[in-house]
Formats: C-alpha cells, structure tokens, sequence
C-alpha cells in the first residue's frame, strides 16, 4: 500500500465527496470560516485526495470520532503521521498520543497535578500579575496585544506555576508552536518549525528534570506520584513535557482571541462590563467561536461505520474542531458571539478521556486577565489590523494592535 | 425516559425527562438546568457539575470511580458523603425518579 504523509493512501470510502482541497493551505488556515461552512455543507466527511485522509466538521460526527478512544484512537498519532507507520519526530506524548489502560494511568496524575483545586491557589498570583500588567497597557498609547499581553501574561504565571527555576520564555512559545506545526503535512509550516528543534528542545528536555524543578508546583506534583510508585522517573519527566508542550502557546492563544473578540463586539464587552458574572461563560463562547485548536486528527483501530458512512482501518481522519464549534445544526446562530450563550459541550477543549487536561489552568489565567480588564479599561479598540498566524493545528493571533481606554 | 428531579439551592424543584443512555449531566444541560455549569463538557476535569444526591437514593447509583473521588476534592461547594458528579452517572430506568440537590455555586 502506497503511504502519503506518513500514512497509509485509503480508498475513498463509497458515497463519500471528494474535495479538492488544502485544509493547510495558508490562507485557509488564517481565515477558515468558508473553508469550515464548505466542509459541513459537503456531507458528514470528505475525502481529501492531497493527503488522502477523510475530513469531518459537522457537530455530530466530530464529537462522535473525536472522543470514541476505543474506534478511533490517538496512540498512532493526532496528526497526520501514522506512528504505526513511522517514527514520531520526538518520543510520543505519555498522555496525549496513548490510549487507555496506559491513559488512564498518566491521565490521572496530569488530572491531580491540575486541578481545579491546584489552579485555584494559583489566583492570586495571576490577579496580582494581571492587574499590573494592564496597569502598564494603560499607560501606552497603544501596544502590540500578543507579544505585550497575550504571550507576556502566560510565560509569567506558568513557569511559577509549573515550578521551572529557569525562565526562557521565547523556548516555551516556540516549543509549543513546533510540537503543533508537527502535527501537519511536510509543508513549509512544519519544516520551519522542525528548523527551531535544535535551539528549542535541549532548553525544554532539561526543565524537564526532577533537579530543575522547586518543590512545589505541578511539577513536584508529578514527581510526587513517581516517589508514590504510580508512575516512574521517565515517565514524570515526560508528562512535565506534555505541560511545557500544550501549556503555553495555547493559552497565548486563548488570551489573544479573547481580548480580539471584545474589541471587535464592543456591545458584548459593555455587557460583560455591566455583569461580570458572565466572565466565565464569555471565555467559552470565545472559545467556541475561535476555536483555538482548529482540528487534530485520530486513526480508525479497526473498519467501522459513522452515520452510514464506511471507514476503513487505518484511516487518519482530520476532525476539525473550528467547523464543528461553528455548526449550526448545533448552534443557533452560530456565526454570531454571544457572551451569554452556554456553550457546554463546545469541542474546542476536546471532549471524552482526551479533554484537555490543562482546561482549568487556561480558565483561571483568562479569569484573572478579564477581571482586571473589566475593572480598569472602559473600552478596547484596534490600533491596526488584526492579522492571524497560519499553524498547522493552532489558529491564532499574529498581530494585534490595540489601545486600552482607561476606566 | 426517565423522571429526575432537580432541587435548587432555593428550594425549587424542576422535575425533567431524561433519555436513558445520557449522563445526568447531559440532561440537565438539555433541560437547562442553570445550577449545572458543566464547562468541561464531561472530561471530568472541572468538578462543576456537582451535585447532593438525595440521601434516598444514593444507594440507587453504582459507585464512584477513583477518578471522580479526586475531582471531588476540587468542587467549589463542600463535598459531602452524597456528592457526585453528575456527567459521571449514567441514566437508566432503575434511577426513575431520584432526586438531586443542587449546590449554592459550582465556582
Ligand atoms: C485555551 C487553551 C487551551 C486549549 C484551546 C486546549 C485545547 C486542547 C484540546 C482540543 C485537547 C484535546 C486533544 C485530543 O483530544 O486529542 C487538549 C488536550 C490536552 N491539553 Fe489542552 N488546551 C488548552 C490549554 C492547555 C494548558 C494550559 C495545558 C497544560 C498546562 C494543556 C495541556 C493539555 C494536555 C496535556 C492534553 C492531553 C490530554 C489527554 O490526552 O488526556 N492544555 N487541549
């Protein structure tokens, strides 16, 4: 069987669309609303003959093939390469690219070392750091919102929280933006990323060591279950790692697309204002709404049907979370941003076993920045173009201007 | 379909249909029950879909895993011997008409 992209070619599937499309071509990553309304309107899955892979973005089918561990599995790979097939570029993830029983096991460490508990010791660091932070925006005519906010906030808090004794904020950034570049084709997103290895992954393997972490944090949580004999040393060091991975460059991101959808919807940012109870539920529409990790892929264990239609075994199929997150079979008005809409059940943290582990981390860091927000600034406009940065499995911000007005 | 009812910290109660097959969870997000956050969607990662099954009818629900134990820990609200949390209780007919407290806040 011919292999493409690191997988097995497959047949397309009988009653199945083909679409000529490139789901990584850069302007579709930059701006994938036509693309996401395109791929719904074309059937419950495409065939995408480029990577010969099938595709799905209608609410149902996503959420069906995204959290069915046991049909579709995550240990030969969330992206396009099949693991079974070829050598991941680092050793694979411990938690994110195993399934159960050996899930379970790290599961429940990651699950323990971030909980909502443990994140909510945290607050007062963030409040205090977020509250300074935007004390300093407001005294800047305007500020670029990514670099000055977006990534500043997050590479303050996580390494305190982590319990790194070392602060390189710019490894953290790009380790994450590479381990997420990876999960895409060969292009030239995933080759630029591959070309930071040598500068970025010996910084972040060595954090991982038990020696480079303080005594308390997520990190000694994870080590106090490798002297409890739940996991062992490796296996500790790994799921450091998997924080260091996915901890940073998505919350940038989550921070980034928050402060984007209030300044572009100034009526939902006044009534934020007039009733801060709805902060929590307006980060998760900014989530539905921007998906911030546009699709991961799974890999059929074994032939089987979703809604009539036949997969074959070893099919890698592209679930993209932005399409399903913007389906209106499953949103009333999908396309509008509503603070007030509950959107439980949205995919943008996963769903199932693999729901993101780091969800209350994420929450808690864009509490603390929305409250401060919500206090001292009376209105957030752009101050230039808005401009978004083409990642493989990540869709945010590059460019953000903005001007903070004072309370 | 299977009767649940809900009681508010209030007092009030709202008694729902809920399909066999979904967790207690899912059918309260359904139904709207507002005492439900539920952000995680079911992961079992935000413990804010915890509720106070009635004394009754604790027995009823097969037991907790240890995952879910742990998560206990972490509700905003102070766990008692009857919390659960809901997306971990699976509807079926021999839960036909429990009742379930919901708690003051879920964060
Ligand atoms: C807005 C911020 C975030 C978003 C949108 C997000 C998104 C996601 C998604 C979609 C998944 C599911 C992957 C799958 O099912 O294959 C996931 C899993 C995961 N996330 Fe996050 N994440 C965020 C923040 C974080 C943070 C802050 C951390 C760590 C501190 C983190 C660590 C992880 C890990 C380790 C997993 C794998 C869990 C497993 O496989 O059981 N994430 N995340």
């Amino acid at each position: 069987m011919k292999i493409i992209e690191g997988h097995y070619e497959i047949e397309v599937p009988e009653g199945v669309p083909v679409w000529d499309v490139d789901p990584y071509d850069v302007d579709i990553l930059q701006d994938p609303d036509e693309y996401y309304a395109e791929l719904r309107s074309k059937g419950p899955f495409v065939y995408i003959p480029k990577y010969s892979i099938l595709a799905c973005g209608r609410y149902e089918e996503t959420k069906e093939v995204f959290s069915d561990w046991e049909r579709f599995i995550s240990s030969r790979g969330v992206g396009l390469q099949d693991f079974e097939l070829e050598e991941p570029w680092r050793p694979k993830s411990i938690i994110l690219e195993v399934d159960p029983p050996e899930h379970s096991v790290t599961r429940r460490v990651l699950a323990r070392a971030l909980s909502p508990k443990a994140t909510a010791a945290l607050k007062e660091l963030f409040q205090e750091t977020a509250d300074r932070l935007i004390d300093e925006l407001l005294e800047k005519e305007s500020f670029e919102a990514v670099v000055e906010l977006a990534e500043e906030f997050p590479t303050t808090v996580f390494p305190k929280a982590v319990g790194l004794k070392e602060k390189n904020s710019r490894a953290l950034v790009d380790y994450g933006a590479m381990v997420f570049n990876a999960l895409g084709p060969d292009n030239e997103l995933r080759r630029n990323a591959m070309a930071m290895g040598p500068t970025t992954v010996p910084w972040i393997v060595e954090q991982c060591n038990r020696k480079n972490l303080k005594p308390e944090g997520f990190g000694a949580t994870i080590f106090a279950a490798a002297d409890a004999g739940e996991i062992n040393e490796e296996q500790a060091e790994k799921l450091v790692r998997s924080l260091l991975s996915a901890g940073v460059d998505t919350t940038v991101t989550g921070i980034g697309s928050a402060l984007w959808c209030l300044a572009k919807f100034p009526d939902q940012f006044k009534r934020l204002k007039d009733d801060p109870t709805l902060l929590r539920p307006a980060f998760e529409e900014v989530l539905r709404f921007t998906s911030p990790v546009h699709s991961f892929c799974r890999t059929a264990s074994g032939d089987t049907m979703v809604s009539g239609t036949r997969i074959a075994e070893g099919s890698k199929i592209l679930c993209v979370l932005g399409a399903a997150n913007s389906d209106e079979r499953q949103w009333k008005e999908a396309e509008k941003f509503d603070i007030g809409r509950r959107p439980t059940g949205h995919l943008a943290m996963g769903t199932g076993i693999h729901g993101c582990v780091g969800q209350n981390l994420a929450r808690a860091e864009v509490a603390a920045v929305l409250t401060s927000i919500i206090a001292k600034v009376e209105e957030i406009d752009f101050a230039g173009e808005a401009v978004w940065r083409p990642n493989n499995a990540i869709h945010a911000l590059d460019k953000l201007p903005l001007v903070f007005k004072r309370a | 379909m299977v009767k649940i009812t809900f009681i508010e910290a209030n007092g009030n109660e709202i008694t729902i249909d809920a399909e066999e097959g979904n967790s207690l969870m899912q059918a309260a997000v359904a139904n709207g029950i507002k005492g439900i956050v539920a952000e995680c969607g079911g992961s079992m990662m935000c413990a804010t879909c915890h509720v106070y099954v009635d004394g009754a009818d604790f027995g009823k629900l097969p037991e907790r895993e240890e995952a879910e134990d742990e998560m206990l820990d972490s509700t905003a609200c102070q766990r008692k011997e009857t919390s659960r949390l809901s997306c971990q209780i699976k509807i079926s007919t021999g839960l036909e008409g429990i009742r379930v407290h919901l708690p003051t806040s879920q964060y």
